[in-house]
């Protein structure tokens, strides 16, 4: 038993580590809503940032699908009941995504039916309600939906068969009915605009762009903060359920997630320590540092790391139920077979191997920021 | 009946999956072929010391592979998603199994692909040639390592392996990764499958050369082209028929239902012929006396050669299926309903003592899912293999849309057999030089250009109709697999994504056109 919740542990942390590199690479969503401000109407210049966000627009979108992949693998109860419950918000998350694909690779070129404006208006779009239907939806990680789980349904000969079953006609936009999972979700947004500037810093070789990008960084870093606070204030002051996961027992607690950071102080510290990265980098941002991103985009994948972590560790239930507190999801009731998570495990060693070449990769393509000039000698462009 | 007419929920979200499996499966064959092609013809390159000729010709096929990528890669993630939002308590109870090898997949393929697929594209200028060499090969590798991921997952739920059901939690359970990765029926599946895009994207670069050539532009591309594709080609298409061959069996032994409805067998005999070709009749239904066809040619005995290797095997029909044949031991479907009741019923003993504290009765239960225990063994063999059985309402349920099933195959394995005569005539005119004057024969080629594409619809229409009402073979069957939505709510997501699917493949169809129309002579160094 100790074994098995070892590896659940583990696997929420592998959850909790991908969350926190998706978000971090959220940044070309946000990019995506900064090109035409940042272009000021400048073809040329548009057609860099496009360029420079897309060299990295599929790492994004890989995250996005492993992420998914190994939330079904470790944790498929969380898939079963979010999922096919909260139907409209992933049916409309994969919407914005599928635009987002086609648009790079179609916008520049001839004969693509729709014309350039809207394949950039579908970059747009992903940029926006990308972002922001992601970062709600994480958001009720700490604040619940409405759900209930009955695993004796599957073999019912009368009624329904189904196990996992949503109790809001909404089918998870209700979430918006929560502040703080639209405050999450829109300081997702802003920090996706803001990382997206510091990686310009780091990729775009064009004074006008950066001096454009002066005032949306400011707003962008300001509003991030405001909403983030928002959100994280929210969450502490408000209570959690936690359970025993030897008896399954699930109970209310005050200020739950709060006491998480307390009580698991190197949770706590590493929260802080991503945190004062964050801070550090929006600083550096604003000096216009070409290093920023290296600081704040680390920063960001510890810190949300360590906010999942939160969600899910210290006996916390990670997906409460607002309709009844049993059926909520903790690590130890929702995931996989022992089995299944060790063989999992095996396969996990080698993400170390898969992050080094794309590091190197990374650096190879990037290795001098690109200018309008660059581009236009280049052999292939977007 | 139309189809704004359905209300059933489980059609719906099975029209839901079925639309974007089918548009998934447009790009990816493509993906997985042309990869292979461009790495040979960059090697080539490479080693023909850097020959600006060979650059042009891959830069060109790269643009197309380009253009086709992101769509497949798109619709993939649509899929992927599209388990847990439509079919969320097949999720549940299968996902322990069936999550592994996507989340391997993501993790070892996906990433593979799509960091290199970056610098196969914008690295040409910024790479050494080595590294973009090995870049290249590496995006085609990593596709193809994902379709394997894909597959096997797949290849589970048509011969469920490797696992046990977990009365604790109510779903199934992984016991042997290996016999869930390695099982006969994933190999020749992915062997099959992954071929078929082979042979797609061979024949597609065929078509297009073919075209050049009846244009009279870009000769010496072309027909360098169409050596490479020609032999591969070749080559995959062999391997496809042969790999097919071996899918029928493992069909003939694991999914008796599927091989009635590809071959509308109604009554099982030794020794049953093949029919070839045939014309159904509509009339005919399993308890009507109705002749089969209206028109059909047979070869004696083949069905059972093919099927089972030995000419006088007996070969299941829906009527031996459905209410059983003593003399080769297959029970009735209504015999099989019942058991299945009587195991499921155990999962909601085991439930209510678990409410009430009956120890006595959890352990006896336990005691039932426990296979290594002789209770267990025995409860296994008379009862729970017929778990999914249980669900069923009516005995005709198991049977499939016979007639997609019937005429998809027939499209499929027709198309196989031309795909090797027109690969293995390419490569002798290519060989003899005669090619370029025979424009009948470069019409053909062109105008075959669909045809894969066709033949592999088909292909997955016989898999994934034929095994219907199944999700997991035998276990768990489509209606008690779907997510609790109301048919409207997956009806309006079914359209909105039939729009944009059909817009995004004309937009690509239509780049696609024009990239070939420009030529490799737009391509800039
Ligand atoms: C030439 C003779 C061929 C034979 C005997 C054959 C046989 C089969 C069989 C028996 C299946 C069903 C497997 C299952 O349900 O598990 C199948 C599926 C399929 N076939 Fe074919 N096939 C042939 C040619 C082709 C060709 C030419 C293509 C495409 C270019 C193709 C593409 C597919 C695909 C995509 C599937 C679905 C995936 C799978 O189940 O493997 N096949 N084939």
């Amino acid at each position: 038993m100790e074994s098995y919740l070892t590896y659940q542990h583990y696997w929420w942390f592998v959850i909790s580590l991908l969350c926190g590199i998706l978000v971090f690479l959220l940044f070309v969503q946000g990019g995506q809503t900064l090109i035409y401000r940042l272009s000021g109407g400048d073809k040329d210049r548009k057609t860099l940032l496009i360029n420079v966000l897309g060299h990295k627009w599929e790492l994004t979108f890989t995250t996005l699908v492993t992420f998914g992949g190994a939330f079904f693998a470790s944790f498929p109860l969380f898939y079963s009941t979010s999922f096919g419950g909260a139907f409209y918000v992933w049916m409309a998350i994969l919407f914005f995504f599928v635009i987002q694909a086609v648009a790079y690779e179609y916008r520049s070129k001839p004969s693509n039916l729709l014309g350039a404006r809207v394949y950039e208006s579908f970059l747009v779009l992903n940029g926006f309600f990308g972002t922001i239907l992601l970062g709600t939806a994480l958001g009720t990680l700490f604040t619940g939906a409405e759900f209930t789980v009955s695993r004796d349904n599957i073999a019912s000969l009368s009624g329904s068969n189904v196990i996992s079953q949503w109790q809001s006609p909404w089918r998870g936009l209700e979430a918006v009915l929560d502040y703080r999972n639209v405050a999450l979700g829109l300081a997702v947004f802003f920090l996706s605009r803001t990382l997206a500037i510091h990686y310009f810093y780091a990729t775009v070789n064009s004074n006008k762009i950066i001096a454009k990008s002066r005032r949306p960084l400011i707003v962008s870093t300001v509003l991030f903060l405001v909403f983030f606070l928002v959100f994280f204030g929210g969450v502490m002051l408000g209570g959690g359920y936690e359970t025993n996961h030897a008896t399954g027992r699930i109970w209310y607690v005050a200020h739950k997630h709060f006491h998480n950071f307390v009580e698991l102080g190197w949770l706590g510290a590493g929260f802080l320590l991503g945190l004062v990265m964050v801070l550090v980098g929006l600083f550096m941002g604003l000096d216009r540092c070409k290093n920023t991103i290296w600081v704040s985009g680390p920063g960001v994948v510890v810190t949300v790391t360590a906010l999942m972590l939160c969600a899910g560790f210290n006996n916390t239930a990670y997906y409460p139920s607002l309709s009844d507190m049993n059926s909520s999801l903790t690590v130890s009731n929702s995931s996989s077979s022992l089995f299944t998570l060790k063989t999992m495990t095996y396969v996990s060693y080698l993400i170390p191997l898969v992050v080094a070449y794309i590091a190197f990769v990374w650096y190879l393509m990037t290795k001098k920021r690109e200018s309008v000039d660059d581009l236009d000698d280049a052999p292939e462009k977007y | 009946m139309t189809i704004f007419t359905i209300t059933d929920l489980v059609d719906w979200s099975r029209a839901q999956f079925a639309l974007t499996a089918m548009y998934h499966w447009l790009f990816v064959p493509l993906t997985l072929g042309l990869g292979f092609i461009c790495a040979f013809m960059e090697t080539i390159y490479y080693r023909r010391g850097f020959d600006p000729e060979w650059r042009r010709t891959v830069r060109f096929w790269m643009r197309l592979f380009a253009v086709n990528f992101a769509i497949g890669v798109a619709t993939g993630l649509i899929l992927e998603f599209e388990f847990g939002t439509n079919w969320s308590n097949y999720s549940y109870f299968v996902g322990d199994i069936f999550g592994a090898p996507l989340a391997i997949e993501g993790i070892l393929a996906f990433f593979m692909e799509s960091t290199f697929v970056a610098v196969m594209f914008f690295g040409w200028n910024r790479v050494s040639p080595r590294m973009h060499l090995a870049s290249t090969w590496l995006t085609a590798i990593g596709a193809n390592l994902s379709a394997l991921w894909i597959l096997v997952a797949n290849a589970w739920m048509q011969y469920p392996a490797g696992m046990r059901f977990n009365i604790e939690t109510a779903r199934n359970e992984m016991v042997d990764f290996l016999e869930v990765a390695l099982s006969p029926v994933a190999m020749s599946k992915f062997a099959h499958t992954v071929t078929s895009g082979f042979l797609l994207a061979s024949l597609f670069v065929v078509a297009i050369s073919a075209w050049f050539l009846l244009k009279k532009r870009q000769e010496a591309f072309a027909i360098r082209s169409m050596k490479v594709a020609a032999v591969f080609g070749l080559v995959s298409a062999v391997f496809t028929a042969w790999t097919g061959d071996t899918s029928g069996v493992h069909v003939a032994r694991y999914q008796p239902a599927k091989l009635a409805a590809m071959e509308a067998l109604y009554e099982g005999r030794n020794g049953t012929p093949l029919t070839v070709v045939g014309l159904l009749n509509t009339d005919k239904k399993h308890d009507n006396d109705a002749p089969i066809f209206d028109f059909e040619v047979k070869i004696d005995k083949m069905l059972s050669l093919l099927a089972f290797h030995d000419l006088d095997a007996f070969v299941p029909g829906f009527n031996d299926l459905i209410y059983g044949n003593a003399e080769h031991g297959i029970m009735p479907v209504s015999e099989k309903m019942e058991r299945g009741r009587k195991a499921l019923e155990q999962v909601t003993l085991y439930s209510n003592a678990m409410r009430e504290g009956d120890t006595g009765e959890l352990a006896r239960i336990k005691r039932l899912f426990d296979i290594d225990t002789p209770e267990g063994e025995a409860f296994y063999n008379d009862y729970f293999r017929y778990f999914g059985y249980g669900f069923l309402k009516s005995e005709d349920e198991i049977v499939p849309p016979i007639g997609l099933v019937f005429y998809s195959f027939r499209v499929m394995v027709g198309l196989g057999v031309w795909f090797v005569v027109l690969f293995a005539a390419c490569l002798v005119m290519l060989k003899k030089g005669t090619l370029v004057r025979r424009r009948w024969a470069l019409w053909l080629m062109l105008l075959s250009l669909p045809l894969p594409y066709v033949a592999g619809q088909a292909g997955w229409i016989v898999s994934e109709v034929g095994r219907q009402p199944w999700t997991v073979q035998d276990m768990l069957p489509a209606m008690a697999s779907v997510s609790e939505l109301s048919y409207e709510a997956v009806r309006t997501t079914f359209f909105i994504f039939a729009v944009l699917f059909t817009m995004l493949l004309v937009a690509e169809i239509m780049i696609m056109v024009r990239q070939v129309k420009n030529g490799p002579e737009a391509i800039k160094d």
